[in-house]
């Protein structure tokens, strides 16, 4: 069936909570105004407010409350309304989520899924366009999905509520209308799984979420010059599936990874010293890396173009990449 | 007043006071390491509010966690191992001092970010609500985490969704060495913080364990029945430092300041209450001592003997497989 990210969140969450009662949504306008981007769509019909629980607007707050509900045995599912917001959860996220099956040594878990959108959309400014990614990377005892199509999004959204560790689960404004051809039925994706999206026997590309998106556009347009982009999704990026990635590095010779974050010590440049260290000998080339300029977002449409990674660039990267490896 | 209920109070404090004694020799010793913040002085709170819930709520605290996780009922065996950071602590040596957890005694551990468990307490509550149950949550903070952001969002969520926890405020008057005064604006009566929010607020006297029993029996009835917050502010006094990084005193406060508090040690007011109404005697108390002293000698004979944790059990627990 062909639906959009958005629909299929809504139908991953939906399906678990009519599976498990343990399971529920909470977080700023989840409820009675179906979600700030209408994720939770017909919840608080459905489940009623017990289950779809509408906070102040407190994130800190209602992220602990969450946490500790989490160890008593509860399965919560915290929307954000954007991972800006999240910032003032990291406490409960980074020393209290993270940590504490390790400081209780094995005692107490944490089962909670805090998902929302990150990254940029349409001149937001800076606060409210920023990819975190890599500080939840950074962090021991967290999780980090960032799928790019509605199959996807679908598939490990429902592995992530099921999991036993906290999960982020991050997501895209700009992603949730695309629409994609989403699998009939009940399934679920790993954590942990990379997917190879175009094979290609050139270079390879890493890139996730919405980057995914112009990566494959990029392969297309390279395709008609005779270039063949193999485009690889790693979906979670912790634990990250260096197996996969580094497979086709061996295979291509040249990786280009393209991430929306900020360049300085950046998602991209982790997965670069990963490969580097499993298949330093069968590069043709250095490792590039096409990311986000080094500013806050600018609100102005050309400066913010200027800040996001686009087609030209990544055009460009790879092309030089390919020429200067011959 | 009944003889053997007195007694079994002073003995939970005096053990708590006694391990924590042994606990600084053991710092001191270099047996224990990182930081060890010591509840003497406050024991009446732990011990008063523990003896008033059931076995299956719940009970979570700050970094100067001893005395709690020892009230609800842990090996002091296992909560001294854990100091020296040992395999056969509580925590397997990973938590140490301010982290300690006991779960199966629904101790749910000591968190060492100011004010970052009470949402944590907050979410115990509202699983206890969610899933129909009848337990309560004993939440315990000091007045420093009061001002931060974090409680007045634990607050009003709890008040807003009438959660059963009740937030014991142990007012020992010093966050680290800043006097109440000069960290909350309403110092005089901290309990207005919650009422602000709805909360229903009562002092009491920390030092004396009959009334914070006393008053917790009640209030932990008044949760139970219909699930709603409750505040405690608990006015209490820490007789030592803030860790065993400083002395008593210092700087920040007199010497003469703690020797004046020191005559409302909890522990000598009821043994005072206890001989005078002729409920105990000398041979009594120098049983409990002797008790309790052989215990704590087994605690720290039995963490010295421990192993240390294996280097394989480094990368386990970050994850559940």
């Amino acid at each position: 069936m062909l639906i959009s990210y958005r629909e299929a969140l809504n139908q991953a969450m939906r399906e678990e909570m009519r599976r498990d009662d343990r399971i529920f949504l909470i977080g700023e306008e989840v409820g009675y105004y179906q979600g700030a981007f209408k994720v939770s769509k017909g919840f608080v019909e459905e489940f009623g407010s017990q289950r779809v629980l509408d906070t102040p607007i407190t994130e800190a707050g209602f992220t602990g409350l969450a946490i500790g509900a989490a160890m008593a045995g509860l399965h919560p599912i915290v929307e954000l309304m954007t991972f800006n917001f999240g910032i003032l959860a990291l406490d409960q996220i980074v020393n209290n989520a993270a940590k504490i099956r390790y400081m209780s040594g094995g005692q107490l878990s944490v089962p909670i899924v805090i998902r929302g959108p990150g990254s940029a959309a349409h001149q937001l400014g800076a606060q409210h366009s920023q990819s975190l990614e890599a500080w939840f990377c950074h962090v021991p005892g967290l999780k980090v999905v960032a799928p790019a199509t509605p199959h996807d999004a679908k598939g490990l959204l429902k592995s992530a509520v099921r999991d036993q560790n906290p999960v982020i689960f991050i997501e895209a404004q700009l992603l949730y209308s695309i629409k994609g051809e989403v699998q009939e039925g009940e399934y679920t994706i790993p954590i942990g799984q990379a997917e190879l999206k175009r094979q290609g026997k050139d270079v390879t590309i890493v890139a996730y979420s919405k980057m995914l998106l112009l990566a494959l556009e990029v392969a297309e347009l390279l395709a008609r010059e005779g270039i063949e982009v193999e485009v690889m999704d790693p979906r979670t990026l912790k634990p990250f599936d260096l197996a996969t990635i580094t497979a086709s590095v061996k295979k291509t010779g040249r990786l280009v990874i393209v991430e929306e974050g900020w360049r300085f010590a950046g998602l991209g440049a982790q997965i670069a010293e990963s490969v580097y260290s499993e298949a330093f000998d069968y590069l043709d080339g250095p490792i590039v890396r096409v990311t986000g300029a080094d500013v806050p977002m600018p609100y102005s449409r050309p400066l913010e173009d200027a800040a996001i990674p686009d087609r030209d660039r990544v055009l460009a990267a790879v092309r030089r990449l390919v020429k200067g490896g011959n | 007043m009944d003889r053997e209920d007195l007694l079994t109070l002073y003995r939970q404090m005096l053990l708590i006071r006694r391990f924590e004694e042994r606990s600084a020799e053991m710092y001191a010793l270099a047996k224990i390491a990182g930081f060890l913040h010591l509840y003497i002085g406050e024991e009446a709170i732990a011990v008063g509010a523990i003896a008033a819930i059931r076995a299956d709520d719940y009970v979570i605290s700050a970094y100067r966690d001893h005395g709690h996780c020892l009230a609800k009922g842990a090996d002091p065996g296992q909560v001294m191992a854990e100091l020296f950071g040992k395999a056969t602590g509580l925590c397997k040596g990973k938590g140490g001092s301010m982290h300690l957890v006991d779960a199966k005694r629904n101790f749910m551990g000591g968190y060492a970010i100011v004010g970052g468990h009470l949402p944590l307490a907050t979410g115990l509550a509202f699983a206890v609500n969610y899933q129909k149950r009848d337990q309560v949550v004993l939440c315990f903070f000091g007045e420093g985490a009061l001002p931060s952001g974090q409680a007045h969002e634990a607050f009003n969520l709890a008040a807003l969704w009438k959660l059963p926890v009740i937030f014991i405020c142990e007012n020992n008057r010093y966050g680290m060495g800043t006097p109440v005064q000069r960290a909350v604006a309403l110092y005089s009566n901290v309990a207005a913080t919650a009422r602000s929010y709805g909360i229903e607020a009562e002092p009491v006297d920390g030092m004396d364990v009959l009334a914070v029993r006393a008053l917790m029996r009640r209030v932990v009835k008044l949760v139970r029945s219909v699930p709603h917050p409750y505040f405690v502010e608990a006015t209490t006094y820490r007789f030592m430092g803030h860790s065993m990084a400083d002395p008593a005193h210092g700087h920040y406060r007199t010497k003469e300041e703690v020797e004046e508090e020191r005559k409302r040690d909890p522990l000598v007011l009821l043994r005072q209450s206890i001989m005078n109404q002729k409920l105990g005697t000398e041979a009594d108390f120098k049983q409990l001592e002797r008790e309790v002293g052989e215990m704590v000698a087994a605690a720290v004979k039995f963490a010295d003997e421990s192993p240390f944790p294996a280097r394989t059990a480094l990368e386990e627990d970050v994850y559940i497989e």
